[in-house]
């Protein structure tokens, strides 16, 4: 899909053990496959199918999205600041495009 | 000679016909005794009061302030071509209809006894029927859903505006000092809140104003959604009137606010943040806080009612309307309390007399303003649906023509004055 930037919002440094809130938006139109267009064709199933952050280098979130998701998948979470360090945010389309972002955190 | 009846005669004898087969005539009119206490002399309360009265009730209206100022055509004060007077309004009108106006503010209600308490007053006033038509408040910071940092210190830096008065006026003095080449931000909340249409007619009425004296300023709309009321004529007209003046940014473009600081005029949202010269927060709102004396009068941030009679849910003989309840398809409209109002005061008389209350059919328009010559609306018809919530009637209603002449425009902005007129002196007049 064309011009997907996803939005991604995280803490630049927190105290060690803080539970920091993530935050992400990805722009996807998610057709559910069970709409009809004007001819009354089926549009086919388009979604974000999978969501998954690691922090340098562990999974800390996952989510498997279904076609009843909406439009524009803004999904947030919780984990706590360990160490200093990288996120690293993918998210995977149906088509088979791979959108990906990082943000790194200073933790003391 | 056959003389013709205008329209407006026509009019006028449906309305008696309607007000005949509503309200009690003769002797009846004494049986509808009984004591009503109003709280809120706005479109909603003030509506109930003069229509009750209308009904030889006897009615109290209680509110905090002396007088009324209405958000509807407070935008025209922010546009530069309005002012304070023309939309503050006293509750003479009231007093002379025969309502005994107290002004000050409500500090407790027994439901259960039927009383009321207002400060300063040793001596509690009692109901039969109590109605509720308290407008909105806001969510400040310790409150699920507040905006962070935005509290009411905040909002003497930040102003609202959204309820019209002393933050009309600042917001008005804000925008005049603002140097040419300024960013005014307005944050928008996620539904509900009051009057859909009405941050994007603001936003145009300010746009007016920077044309006019201040070009190269800009605005920015952080929303919490991505659909708004009216949004293809509003937009289209953005286009015409002022190119590249307003950016508009939707929720799923990060336009979401989590976060203010009143320090720096800084507005963060969930993925960025704007610095503004001047920065209007409209925050997200609930119910006016008077519904808190009662337990559990309100659900969640707003109240539950019955849509025959606007009474209550959860507490019998306390009725609520206009924003502070839950009227399902109805939007938080000055229009739509106003109708709401009669509804509720042809009920509560109905009831004060032991009849059952009609089953009602109302109506909403919602006119704005892009510029003073330059008008659009939106209207729905509603009734009762067969789940017992409000519902717009299918293929009623609907907005102005996409495509209109310059001519039809400006007569839609004559008519928007001219509701404003008409319903002002029928509550306050």
């Amino acid at each position: 899909m064309a011009n997907v930037e996803p939005r991604i919002a995280v803490p630049e440094t927190a105290s060690k053990g803080d539970i920091i809130e993530i935050r992400t938006l990805i722009n996807h139109v998610m057709n559910n496959g069970y709409n009809y267009d004007r001819e009354g064709v089926v549009i086919p199933r388009w979604i974000i199918n999978t969501f998954f952050v690691t922090y340098n280098g562990v999974e800390v979130f996952r989510s498997n999205l279904q076609p009843g998701t909406a439009e524009n998948p803004y999904l947030s979470f919780f984990t706590r600041a360990t160490e200093s360090g990288t996120l690293e945010f993918t998210w995977l389309d149906d088509d088979g495009s791979v959108y990906k972002g990082s943000r790194s955190i200073a933790v003391t | 000679m056959i003389k013709t009846n205008s329209r407006r005669d026509v009019l006028k004898l449906a309305g008696a016909a309607t007000l005949a087969s509503l309200l009690p005539s003769g002797k009846s009119f004494a049986q509808a005794a009984g004591n009503v206490v109003v709280i809120g002399g706005g479109f909603g309360g003030g509506t109930v009061a003069k229509y009750l009265r209308k009904a030889g009730v006897n009615v109290t209206l209680i509110d905090a302030n002396a007088g009324f100022v209405t958000c509807p055509f407070s935008n025209t004060v922010l546009g530069g071509f309005g002012e304070m007077r023309q939309v503050s309004h006293t509750f003479d009108g009231m007093r002379r209809a025969g309502v005994n106006v107290v002004t000050g503010t409500v500090t407790a209600i027994d439901s259960a006894a039927k009383r009321v308490t207002v400060q300063g007053n040793a001596t509690p006033i009692a109901y039969d029927r109590l109605v509720l038509s308290p407008g909105i408040d806001f969510k400040f910071v310790g409150t699920a859903g507040a905006i962070a940092g935005y509290d009411e210190a905040a909002a003497e830096k930040m102003p609202h505006a959204w309820k019209a008065g002393p933050q009309t006026e600042l917001l008005r003095r804000q925008l005049i000092a603002m140097d040419d080449g300024g960013v005014v931000v307005m944050t928008i909340p996620n539904n509900p809140y009051r009057c859909p249409p009405g941050p994007y007619e603001r936003a145009s009425l300010i746009a007016h104003y920077l044309k006019t004296s201040k070009p190269r300023s800009k605005i920015v709309l952080l929303d919490g959604k991505d659909t708004f009321s009216k949004q293809g004529l509003f937009q289209a007209a953005w286009t015409a009137l002022y190119p590249g003046m307003i950016e508009w940014v939707s929720f799923s473009q990060g336009g979401n606010v989590a976060r203010v600081d009143p320090a720096t005029n800084t507005v963060f949202t969930d993925f960025g943040q704007h610095k503004g010269n001047v920065v209007n927060v409209i925050p997200p709102q609930r119910a006016g806080r008077v519904v808190d004396l009662i337990p559990n009068l309100a659900t969640g941030d707003y109240c539950q009612v019955n849509p025959t009679t606007f009474e209550s849910r959860s507490v019998p003989n306390v009725h609520v309307l206009g924003d502070a309840c839950v009227a399902g398809a109805m939007p938080k409209s000055g229009f739509s309390a106003n109708n709401q109002g009669k509804v509720t005061a042809v009920a509560v008389a109905a009831l004060l007399r032991g009849q059952a209350p009609v089953a009602p059919s109302m109506i909403n328009v919602c006119y704005s303003l892009v510029n003073p010559d330059y008008g659009i609306s939106v209207s729905s018809v509603h009734k009762i649906g067969d789940d017992g919530t409000i519902i717009s009637v299918p293929n009623s209603g609907g907005t102005s023509p996409a495509a209109a002449t310059a001519e039809f425009r400006k007569m839609e902005a004559d008519y928007a004055r001219g509701w404003y007129a008409s319903i002002s002196n029928e509550i306050w007049g």
